[in-house]
């Protein structure tokens, strides 16, 4: 069936089966392979993007689910020009990343954490990811990354 | 993973859903957030042919005092439910369990309704709905009936909504000023509860709901009696596996179980104000 979705400000229309999950939707059609598919299962968050500017798990959603609504995936963060945004030039800076397998999922998680918790502390950044893992695990360099983007920080 | 292929209808009404479903009786499924369902149609252990969306029914979401009640439409996310005002000032036990639910990501899908109408014993949810001693508002094409949540849940996935109704509102009474405590013990963050309890003190009252202690969520009745007979927090949580029959899994099995539950009660009802 087809399915219309806004993704990083652009309509996208394809025709795919109802089962068809929202990641595969985005990387498959859409072309947009920044989301990953790590667990398959809505544990690990590598697939994190943002619908209607929440963080979601695209990989337990299915693509006719979110017909019609707007999408923002990793590929989307950046300014038109190439510019990061500031949280990706958060974890380029504290080096918040080691394979970068997490990253995407990492980004899009903490960026909706910090729209709904401007100033987050430590502790409210290390269980704002707690959907998002690490196989590295590299978290002291991603919390200082997340935290290095809230509100009040020393820049 | 790939799910087995279903046909996908969206409902534009509760009504909508309610014909939809008796079209297609037991071949249909309804999925609202689908953070329970696709998981189990991924892993193929659900195989519905046709899935009736009922996620935009947006007049289902909503939080509403009226008298001494809440009334909670099925579809609030537990991101809205761990966040809303009237929850956390009226039935706080339910916002704290609301913001235990998986993480953020899940939160802002996962549904109210559809954490209670899954029936899954390791739910955070339920065990609140029955500590708080919610009435739940199950819809079919002949009206609405209520159902007290400890007769909601019948057995292993299994609750009172039939395969042509649908789960709308969830009714809990108002207890401002009870003592509240919602204790979950899991080994990694995220993770489901291997043991949970949501603890509710009102006054002389109590309300005891268990996570994974059954097939199904249950009260633990006998700590409820027992605190009323005057036993202590020590004494009454000791009776928080009787009649239990606790699952055995990789986790724990059912003896560790069985002291988790006694620990979490006791935990719950010193933290909520009853020691």
């Amino acid at each position: 069936m087809q399915v219309d979705v806004k993704v990083n400000g652009a309509p996208e229309s394809h025709d795919v089966e109802p089962r068809t999950l929202l990641v595969h939707y985005l990387r498959d059609h859409c072309g947009l392979t920044g989301t990953n598919v790590g667990c398959d299962s809505s544990s690990c968050g590598a697939c994190t993007v943002h619908l209607d500017g929440e963080a979601v798990k695209s990989c337990t959603i299915f693509a006719v689910q979110v017909d019609g609504r707007s999408v923002t995936t990793i590929e989307g963060m950046a300014a038109a020009d190439g510019t990061m945004h500031p949280m990706q030039e958060a974890f380029h800076t504290n080096h918040g990343l080691q394979c970068g397998y997490c990253t995407p999922g990492m980004v899009m998680a903490a960026t909706s954490l910090l729209e709904e918790i401007p100033d987050a502390t430590e502790a409210q950044v290390r269980e704002g990811l707690e959907g998002n893992l690490c196989r590295c695990t590299g978290y002291h360099n991603i919390v200082k990354s997340v935290l290095a983007c809230a509100k009040g920080s020393e820049k | 993973m790939i799910p087995v292929a279903f046909d996908y209808r969206r409902a534009s009404s509760a009504r909508h859903a309610l014909e939809l479903l008796t079209e297609h009786g037991d071949e249909a499924k309804l999925i609202a957030g689908g953070h329970s369902l696709v998981p189990l149609m991924k892993f193929r252990l659900a195989t519905p042919s046709v899935l009736v969306d009922i996620g935009r029914l947006d007049d289902l979401s909503y939080v509403r005092e009226s008298g001494g009640h809440l009334r909670i439409g099925a579809l609030t996310r537990h991101f809205d439910v761990e966040h809303d005002p009237l929850v956390a000032s009226q039935c706080g036990l339910l916002a704290e369990a609301a913001s235990k639910v998986g993480d953020p990501q899940v939160r802002h899908r996962g549904t109210i309704g559809g954490s209670a109408a899954h029936g899954d014993p390791a739910s955070d949810i339920p065990s609140a709905l029955i500590a708080l001693r919610a009435t739940m508002v199950i819809s079919g094409l002949d009206g609405d009936r209520e159902v007290q949540a400890d007769d909601f849940f019948i057995g292993f996935l299994e609750t009172a909504v039939s395969e042509t109704e649908l789960l709308t509102e969830i009714r809990i009474p108002k207890v401002p000023d009870a003592g509240w405590s919602f204790q979950k013990f899991n080994r990694r963050a995220q993770d489901w509860a291997i043991v949970g309890a949501s603890v509710l003190v009102d006054g002389d009252d109590v309300g005891i709901g268990l996570v994974n202690m059954d097939n199904r969520p249950v009260r633990a009745s006998s700590v409820e009696d027992a605190v009323r007979a005057g036993a202590d927090a020590a004494a009454a949580s000791a009776h928080a596996a009787d009649d239990r029959d606790a699952p055995s899994d990789l986790n724990a099995n059912a003896e560790f179980r069985a002291h988790l539950a006694r620990v979490l009660v006791r935990r719950g009802l010193e933290a909520a104000g009853r020691s």
